[in-house]
């Protein structure tokens, strides 16, 4: 086996990676967005691009969600893969209107004579007192919408993966990155490992209690699951990584062994994806389920400016803790 | 003449053609509303009589190569662009055989293999897509154009104000055919624009304006021709303002109580673009009644295929939703 060479990788890096080699091997795909020229982007994602890449590639845009959508649709339709980058996850609504009715559309409403490979890149997430206009979580709006995929992923090797996946997928893709694990870091080879959309991922091997989590809150539950190891609690964690569509058979699979499930999101805990997963998990795993599925999310609240309100709406390690113990002290 | 290739677009200026096409688009259009209300034909349907020389002019001067998107009033530019009725009713009659299988209907008319990128019935909501399309022509150096039909009602839109700016901005190869019928299904131009001359609107972003008499075919054709040359030239997006009149309610159904009874007539009696061709071309009584015949012929076999369409299999539902 010849030996691969590594590189430390962070999740914005790893992001950058899979656009910049797939612009380097396709001249199909290429970047719009604002300010992701010459300014690298709100998060530096995409800095450096344009040195390589071009303007006509690495293309600047006004501030026209909608347009930009559009454009990527169309352009997608003839056969480009355009990324279309989103500065924050919230300004996703003025870009809905085009996901919803038109992105998601295409396909069925022609009678399966069209496809868009689009790939819609955003990012957000709390813990940086953004208030609520720069950092509420969105993805729970779009999994709904069938047509569309999401995906979220929470270390750069999935990052990487996964947006390789999503490029070249001839679906639209809503892809999720979250500001706070920019500069998580991971030991990544040269080359793209593509990971398939719809797999999840087992990140931590437990026999007590599964915790379904995703995005930051995978790292909060390893936290968690830290903790109660302490206590003798043996926690499974399982990253999703995608959402539309979802692996019921990875997280169902986990729920008959441990019999017991938290399920955790940044996002508002009501309404959210966790209630969908709480939802399949009771459809066809009851007779496993020895105590009521738990749901960690956000405070059903805007999310507040002030440091100490935003630290009290959404859920952090504490939170997926506390949930663990419930369903554990129900045995 | 066989039905399927009845209406092709010819890129050249034939009127006598013209008056076949409109007329089958008549006729077509005509028959739809009929049989709607017979109840064959679900959904709801907006015709666009009265508004035949925009789609056929326009459709007349692309190459097969360029593509257009449509709108909720989208009959007449599909079959413009060359779908065949009988592909045509079958989709509003939400058959297997329709050009978009059963899962679009009236307001959803795709061809991709003719360039038709489909129609959205979210007003002004496939202007972002023409754009695209254009921005992949221009990515590509593709001598192709993307055309969007679209209505005054739709001037308003943020999208449409947004996808104009990119166009120009980045010069790419799109033609934003607006034909202003007046209402915004019963709202009137004067209550939803500030502006009458709606040619100010490409003004703010320094695109070339064309406007064009849109009972006119042939200055419709000519007018697209020379739009379509300035936009696959590189020198940048076209708006091309075609003034038409919508002879016929918003949709199959609606009374028209917003307008005025007097107006609607005389507009009926002096602004009929297949009238006004049928005089230029001093078009004997007898061989203009042949015309009428032969395009109820293409209408009637078009229904008759409709009828004996196949309904789509339940438990083919959930095909394409996603692409494998």
């Amino acid at each position: 086996m010849p030996t691969s060479t590594t590189t430390r990788f962070s999740y914005r890096e790893a992001v950058r990676d899979a656009m910049s080699q797939a612009m380097r091997r396709d001249a199909d795909v290429f970047i719009m967005g604002q300010d992701i020229a010459e300014h690298g982007g709100s998060q530096k994602v995409t800095l450096g691009m344009l040195e390589e890449f071009g303007p006509g590639r690495v293309r600047n845009s006004p501030i026209s969600e909608m347009a930009l959508t559009g454009a990527g649709i169309g352009a997608a339709m003839l056969g480009m893969r355009p990324i279309v980058e989103i500065m924050y996850e919230d300004f996703l609504t003025l870009a809905m209107e085009q996901l919803v009715n038109h992105a998601a559309k295409e396909r069925y409403m022609s009678g399966g004579q069209l496809k868009v490979p689009l790939t819609v890149r955003t990012q957000g997430g709390a813990g940086w007192s953004s208030g609520a206009q720069h950092g509420q979580q969105t993805e729970g709006w779009f999994v709904g919408v069938p047509g569309l995929k999401v995906v979220y992923p929470s270390t750069p090797r999935d990052a990487r993966g996964l947006l390789w996946s999503s490029i070249y997928d001839d679906n639209c893709v809503v892809f999720f990155e979250h500001v706070q694990l920019y500069n998580q870091r991971e030991e990544l080879p040269e080359e793209i490992e593509p990971i398939p959309l719809g797999k999840a991922r087992i990140v931590r091997i437990g026999t007590d209690v599964t915790v379904v989590a995703i995005g930051p809150l995978v790292h909060e539950a390893l936290a968690a699951a830290e903790q109660a190891e302490q206590e003798g609690i043996s926690v499974e964690v399982i990253d999703p990584r995608t959402l539309q569509p979802l692996d019921e058979e990875a997280i169902l699979e986990s729920v008959r062994k441990t019999s017991r499930c938290v399920v955790a999101h940044e996002a508002v805990r009501r309404m959210g994806i966790g209630a969908e997963m709480a939802a399949v998990i009771q459809e066809k795993a009851f007779d496993w389920l020895d105590a009521p599925i738990e749901r960690v999310g956000a405070r059903f609240t805007p999310l507040p400016f002030a440091p100490g309100l935003e630290q009290a709406s959404v859920p952090r390690r504490e939170q997926v803790y506390a949930a663990i113990k419930r369903t554990v002290g129900s045995r | 003449m066989t039905e399927l290739d009845y209406i092709v677009p010819s890129q050249t200026a034939e009127p006598g053609r013209f008056l076949q096409q409109m007329l089958v688009i008549r006729k077509f259009e005509q028959q739809v509303e009929e049989r709607y209300r017979d109840g064959e034909i679900p959904g709801f349907v907006h015709l666009a009589i009265g508004q035949e020389a925009v789609a056929v002019g326009a459709c007349a001067a692309l190459s097969p190569r360029d593509v257009i998107t449509s709108t909720h009033r989208s009959h007449a530019h599909a079959l413009a662009k060359g779908s065949s009725a009988r592909a045509v009713m079958a989709e509003l009659y939400g058959k297997l055989e329709g050009c978009s299988r059963g899962r679009g209907g009236s307001m959803h008319l795709y061809d991709v293999e003719r360039g038709n990128l489909g129609s959205s019935a979210v007003v002004g909501g496939a202007l972002g897509i023409a754009t695209g399309a254009a921005l992949a022509f221009s990515m590509r150096s593709e001598p192709r154009v993307a055309l969007a039909f679209f209505g005054d009602g739709a001037t308003a839109s943020g999208l449409f104000h947004e996808s104009m700016n990119m166009a120009q901005l980045w010069r790419l190869p799109a033609v934003f055919l607006c034909e202003n019928n007046r209402w915004a299904e019963s709202t009137p131009l004067a209550q939803h624009s500030p502006i009458s001359d709606l040619t100010q609107r490409a003004q703010a972003f320094g695109m070339t304006s064309l406007e064009v008499d849109g009972q006119d075919v042939e200055a419709v054709y000519r007018a697209t021709a020379e739009a379509l040359a300035h936009a696959r030239s590189g020198a940048g997006p076209v708006f091309l303002l075609a003034e038409t009149y919508r002879l016929a309610p918003h949709n199959v159904g609606d009374q028209q109580e917003y307008r005025d009874k007097a107006e609607y007539e005389l507009t009926r009696a002096t602004e009929d673009p297949i009238e006004k061709l049928r005089e230029r071309l001093a078009l004997p009584d007898e061989r203009f009644a042949e015309l009428e015949r032969e395009a109820e012929l293409v209408v009637a076999d078009a229904v008759e295929f409709a009828r004996r369409g196949t309904d789509p299999d339940p438990a083919t539902l959930l095909e394409d939703v996603y692409a494998d």
